[in-house]
């Protein structure tokens, strides 16, 4: 009974225990937000007047309104830069020794500890408020910011979009008779969309949940969801607190999903291509 | 370029635009089967033949190329005369695909030229070349249906809407695609993907089609039946094809001239039959159909090998070489030939149905002969090796 197709109980309990673990805290999240009582752990009851308070709640409406501009406006930017990098990276006919270079440094972005990203840029819009006022910490510095960690994510999934692709379709394109703009308006872009909307999808995805270099970079205007929610949670944990972090988590998983949806059309195509 | 000057004297351009002209009432004068009645094939043949002998299309000269250390293509020269029909034939890694890339603009040679119709071409890129491609494993757009696939060439020079529906119509007649327009190329079988890339380049009338390696993809039935379809089409259209393959029937098949490479270099030129009748080293004799090799020294007006001496028409440039003779040209006899006799021992017969091939003792010779029930393991028999089918190699 236990040894059913060859699936050992040692495995499967673990995996199971696992997968409780990684999702009980959400889970307990979303099921307080939904709970009458306003303190302690006892259920009073089912309830939407948390989410209603939400709304109702300026801050929370300025947090998030602050929240998706600066996810948009950095994603938009990061997806065209990105993209623009990658494409360069590989189509530009580099130094075989540059190539080496250019794909660290694109990828040491992506490891870098947060922490130190945020030093880094405290310290670099430091030295530019001497030049400029307009860096002082605000909406613009957080955008600028996410898109510099947010380009090394696009660059490097539509960098992999483009290696799939290879050169063929490009030489062919080359062959007839397209200059280059017409080769990325009618061949690469088509061909790299996939990837780019993959990239800006994580890139969004990333802004969206980033709270330790908004935190560094942010004004006092500024305030996005997740600052709001760690200064919230300072002075003790509310019911308007889970129902938000609900409201993320699940905005979060609809975006993932996008995502995987998207990565598996496109390796589809190309397996059908 | 040695072209007659008053050719050269009309502008390209103008000759571009009559040739396109011309090239369409062309196409159109043909019905949309491709069994063409003989009177009239032959005809544009022969129009197309004395056309060809005034001008040549193609002039490559001292070209180099050199990947890192490798030296890929060394001082590779040759003309195409208009409306021929070229094979670079050789191994892969002979540099012969490289040099389809060199043509087509895709590459650049080191050293060398490239000229196109008296017009230099050796700088010029890829999308300003009058020369098309049909990609070895054909390089459809996957996003694109078949119309837009043949339209791309067309609409990246801004042709009218009119021009591209009218070019794009005739050609998916003269190869038989109307009913496939609205596919994707995921939604076509092989033979009809590699149809789709040669409507892609042929749509746009180049002066020169290059094409690497069209057939690998296609399974050896199907392949001997578009290498004929394609050697029809080439003399149809009258257009200069130039083909790179690794196959030797494909070259036989449809070439008027084969180019052999080796190493980088042409080591042979010329029609089917001239490099595999006469083959100018081992390397050629073997890599075209098999041959019996046979090492010797001239003495006198003959050669002296291990089957005896041997008269040979004409004087080997050696005192000590190789003589070469397809199997199929050593003639089995029943009693001592006249001249060049060598008896031999049958050691295996293998029976092929439309032939037979023995291999003989001594020296190791392979006959291919007419099925005989006479011929068994052990027996004895004349050979003839006929002095004209002796062909002394350079090496």
């Amino acid at each position: 009974m236990g040894m059913r197709r060859g699936k050992p109980l040692w495995l499967t309990v673990p995996a199971y225990a696992a997968l409780v673990f990684l999702y009980l805290p959400m889970l307990a999240v979303g099921v307080f937000s939904v709970n009458a009582g306003r303190h302690g752990f006892g259920w009073k009851g089912f309830t939407l007047e948390w989410y209603g308070r939400l709304l109702q709640n300026s801050q929370v409406l300025e947090a998030t309104r602050n929240t998706l501009i600066l996810a948009v406006v950095s994603t938009v930017v990061a997806t065209v830069l990105g993209t623009v990098l990658a494409i360069g990276m590989s189509r530009f006919p580099w130094p075989r020794r540059w190539r080496g270079f250019l794909d660290f440094a694109v990828y040491l972005p992506v490891v870098t500890p947060d922490i130190i990203f945020a030093a880094a840029l405290v310290v670099a819009f430091g030295l530019l408020r001497a030049v400029s006022a307009a860096f002082n910490p605000g909406l613009l510095t957080m955008v600028i910011a996410h898109v510099t960690f947010q380009i090394a994510f696009v660059a490097l999934v539509v960098h992999s979009r483009l290696v799939t692709i290879g050169r063929t379709l490009e030489e062919a394109a080359r062959d007839l008779y397209a200059d280059t703009p017409y080769l990325l308006r009618r061949v690469m872009l088509p061909l790299l969309m996939p990837g780019i909307v993959a990239g800006a999808m994580l890139a969004f995805t990333l802004s969206l949940d980033d709270f330790v270099i908004s935190f560094f970079t942010a004004g006092p205007d500024s305030t996005t969801l997740p600052i709001f929610i760690y200064a919230s949670v300072r002075r003790g944990v509310t019911p308007e607190l889970h129902a938000l972090s609900t409201l993320i988590f699940l905005a979060t998983v609809l975006l993932v999903l996008g995502l995987e949806r998207l990565m598996w059309l496109s390796t589809r195509q190309e397996a059908k291509g | 370029m040695d072209r007659p000057s008053a050719e050269s004297a009309s502008p390209a351009a103008d000759r571009l635009r009559k040739g396109f002209a011309s090239g369409l009432r062309f196409l159109k004068s043909f019905p949309a089967d491709h069994n063409l009645r003989p009177a009239t094939a032959d005809s544009i043949v022969a129009g197309m033949a004395t056309f060809a002998e005034t001008r040549s299309a193609l002039c490559v000269e001292g070209v180099c190329k050199s990947f890192g250390e490798v030296q890929v293509l060394t001082d590779i020269g040759f003309e195409v005369s208009s409306g021929e029909f070229v094979t670079l034939l050789g191994p892969s890694g002979c540099g012969k695909t490289t040099l389809l890339r060199i043509l087509a603009g895709l590459e650049l040679a080191d050293r060398g030229r490239v000229m196109l119709d008296g017009r230099e071409m050796t700088g010029i890129p890829a999308n300003r070349r009058p020369v098309n491609t049909v990609f070895q494993n054909y390089a459809l757009f996957p996003h694109l249906s078949v119309r837009e696939n043949i339209a791309f060439g067309l609409r990246s020079r801004r042709f009218s809407e009119s021009a591209v529906a009218e070019r794009v119509g005739v050609a998916l007649q003269i190869l038989q695609m109307e009913s496939l327009v609205g596919r994707y190329p995921h939604q076509l079988s092989g033979g009809q993907k590699q149809r789709v890339a040669l409507a892609r380049a042929l749509v746009n009338e180049p002066e020169l089609l290059l094409l690497d390696e069209p057939m690998s993809a296609l399974d050896a039935k199907l392949r001997a039946e578009v290498q004929i379809e394609l050697r029809r089409l080439q003399r149809r259209l009258g257009k200069t094809f130039i083909l790179v393959t690794h196959d030797q029937d494909e070259a036989m098949t449809v070439s008027d001239r084969v180019l052999v490479m080796s190493d980088g270099r042409i080591v042979q030129s010329g029609t089917p039959a001239e490099v595999y009748e006469r083959p100018v080293s081992r390397f050629v004799a073997e890599f075209l159909g098999s041959a019996n090799l046979i090492s010797g020294s001239r003495v006198n007006g003959h050669v002296e090998t291990i089957h005896g001496p041997l008269s040979v028409s004409g004087s080997p440039g050696w005192s000590r070489g190789t003589l070469a003779i397809r199997p199929e040209r050593i003639r089995v006899c029943s009693r001592r030939p006249g001249m060049n006799g060598v008896s031999a021992r049958v050691r295996e017969v293998i029976y092929r149905g439309d032939h037979m091939d023995l291999f003989v003792e001594p020296g190791a010779l392979r006959v291919r002969t007419a099925p005989r029930a006479d011929l068994r393991a052990g027996a004895t028999i004349w050979l003839a090796l006929e002095p004209e089918y002796l062909v002394p190699l350079s090496d």
